[in-house]
């Protein structure tokens, strides 16, 4: 069998496929359906420096080939993740990653080091893009200044693997990826969700309590797919790509389009084991096209 | 309890009325076990417009067997093309989800069920029985041609009937039925299950009667397993998925509920 293992500066992924913060819990909800250690990666729920209660409910519409959510961050808050479940969790057999936001970079930093302290949580994927907080969120990673900003204050005070994950609700992703390269990341992750919002023609009304929200899953694909191209020949730093993956065959495409590594999502809501399929199925094409190294896939898409 | 994704093979799939449908499905494989109340989430092949599975109540099981029954209310797209399944049609199904509701022993006990939320109540009756429990079941419908399945709660004990335009039972919601105003010092506690006004309603009259009230939630969820965080509902601790710490719930728990309209 080929090598599948990936890295991210001397971070070393068994394959790269992770999945992607928010749709993944902690991992354990996904135990009883699967052998969540064979994973390349889990990145957990965006952790903010208290608890949130998230958005009212209803949180989620169901569009075409996909959904929004407008959960809003809700999560149990730094302190509330490291002694409840970072303990339960901490000796799961792959890279655990914590998704970190905030609504002030003092908020981010405030996670930060209480994260760069865990011994076993090699990295931390920085959320300034999530579209459904109010303050804070994406509104970092918006304009280079403020992703800059907030990029630099966290690689001082984190010495682990930085990720930070990109808003695709920009006019030029590339510009961002490249300003949080100089800001000292050592990758991008994208896309998050794409800003949309759903109506119920019949009662007029919003399907989501805050009107708009994160759209994710096929439908978001070619955006993503584009963007992830985009922003990995734009940049010296690993990209890890996400959008719509519910097979081998789309991550896959990620790979070719540039990506080091990929995520996979909202799949996991609708097969709890959809990874599992996946990482065969690479494996699979890989044999199939007699390639011994995920790495020679990675941007090798052919434009001659 | 332990969760599974297994396939199931349907052996019938039949109208009960115009709006509702059993399913009955045989796992092929060694079924796990399941509750009173739990749920399972159903995924819906060659629908396009249906991205995400659907949550649904478990209405009967024979484990031994391997046997599960789905009432399904045809709601949407989701659910018109889950009624058009045909025997020996294959469907793939995460379960046992959700808590369930608890179960005593010896006691009286009311079941109110509105609409297609009788769904949960007939392995609830089934199994509350097995505790030597005494069961009685109020099922409110709009109309005789809408009501579900009656009949099949017989074997467990009375059944009440309430229509909203009278052409069966009494007329009027479930909270009307004289069992409420002249049948409740024998009732130990209540179980309910049906449209949010319907059962809070029943919690309403379950405060002023000062009887413990158990109500099943449905709340539109994607993942059914406590990822998504996209089924909560307001209880008195904050925010809670409906899929992992409900569906069922003391209405107790529940922000706002059993107190004054």
């Amino acid at each position: 069998m080929g090598n599948l293992s990936v890295n991210i500066k001397d971070l070393i992924f068994k394959n790269p496929v992770l999945t992607a913060s928010g749709t993944f819990g902690y991992g354990e909800e996904f135990s009883d359906f699967m052998d969540i250690s064979a994973l390349g990666g889990i990145v957990v729920k965006g952790t903010t420096g208290s608890l949130r209660q998230g958005n009212p409910y209803p949180r989620m519409a169901e569009t075409a080939s996909g959904m929004l959510n407008a959960v809003g961050l809700q999560n149990k808050g730094v302190d509330g993740f490291i002694n409840d479940i970072y303990p339960r969790i901490k000796n799961t057999n792959t890279h655990l990653i914590v998704n970190v936001s905030g609504s002030t970079i003092e908020e981010y930093l405030s996670v930060v080091e209480k994260i760069n302290a865990l011994e076993n949580i090699p990295a931390i994927e920085l959320n300034i893009s999530c579209p459904n907080v109010k303050e804070g969120g994406m509104a970092f990673g918006t304009s280079c200044p403020s992703a800059i900003a907030v990029t630099e204050a966290v690689r001082k005070a984190y010495d682990k693997t930085l990720i930070v994950k990109l808003s695709p609700n920009v006019t030029n992703i590339a510009e961002i990826a490249k300003a949080v390269q100089d800001a000292g990341a050592d990758a991008v992750s994208l896309i998050n969700t794409l800003l949309g919002m759903a109506i119920d023609a019949e009662t007029r009304r919003p399907l989501l309590s805050t009107i708009t929200g994160g759209l994710s899953g096929p439908a978001v694909k070619p955006v993503a797919l584009r963007m992830v191209w985009q922003v990995s020949k734009a940049v010296k730093i690993p990209v890890i790509g996400m959008g719509g993956i519910m097979t081998a065959k789309d991550a896959i495409e990620f790979l070719l389009a540039g990506a080091t590594a990929v995520q996979v999502g909202t799949a996991n809501f609708i097969d709890p084991a959809i990874t599992l399929k996946i990482i065969a199925g690479i494996e699979e094409y890989m044999l199939r096209h007699n390639i011994q190294d995920i790495r020679e896939l990675i941007g090798g898409m052919k434009t001659d | 309890m332990k969760k599974y994704q297994h396939n199931f093979t349907i052996l019938s799939n039949s109208a009960v009325n115009e709006e509702h449908f059993i399913m009955e499905l045989q796992c092929r494989e060694p079924m796990g076990l399941v509750k009173p109340g739990q749920f399972v989430q159903i995924k819906i092949d060659d629908s396009p417009t249906t991205f995400l599975r659907r949550p649904l109540s478990i209405h009967d099981a024979v484990t031994s067997k391997g046997i599960l029954k789905l009432l399904i209310q045809k709601k949407g797209d989701g659910t018109r093309k889950l009624s058009t399944i045909k025997k020996g049609d294959i469907v793939n199904l995460l379960y046992p989800l959700g808590n369930g509701f608890r179960l005593p022993e010896n006691k009286n006990l009311l079941l109110v069920g509105g609409g297609c939320g009788v769904a949960p109540l007939l392995l609830l009756a089934r199994e509350l029985k097995a505790r030597n429990c005494k069961i009685t079941t109020l099922i409110g419908a709009r109309s005789a041609t809408h009501l579900t399945i009656p009949d099949a709660y017989s074997e467990f004990g009375d059944v009440l009937l309430t229509t909203e335009d009278g052409s069966t039972g009494t007329k009027g919601f479930v909270i009307h039925h004289e069992i409420f105003r002249h049948g409740m010092d024998i009732i130990d506690g209540i179980y309910c299950c049906g449209p949010d006004p319907m059962m809070k309603a029943v919690a309403r009259l379950a405060k002023t009667l000062n009887k413990s009230c158990q109500v099943s939630l449905e709340q539109s969820m994607a993942c059914g397993i406590g990822a998504c965080l996209c089924c909560i509902v307001d209880t008195k601790k904050g925010h809670v998925c409906t899929c992992t710490e409900g569906p069922v719930f003391d209405y107790q728990e529940l922000s706002g509920w059993g107190d004054k309209e």
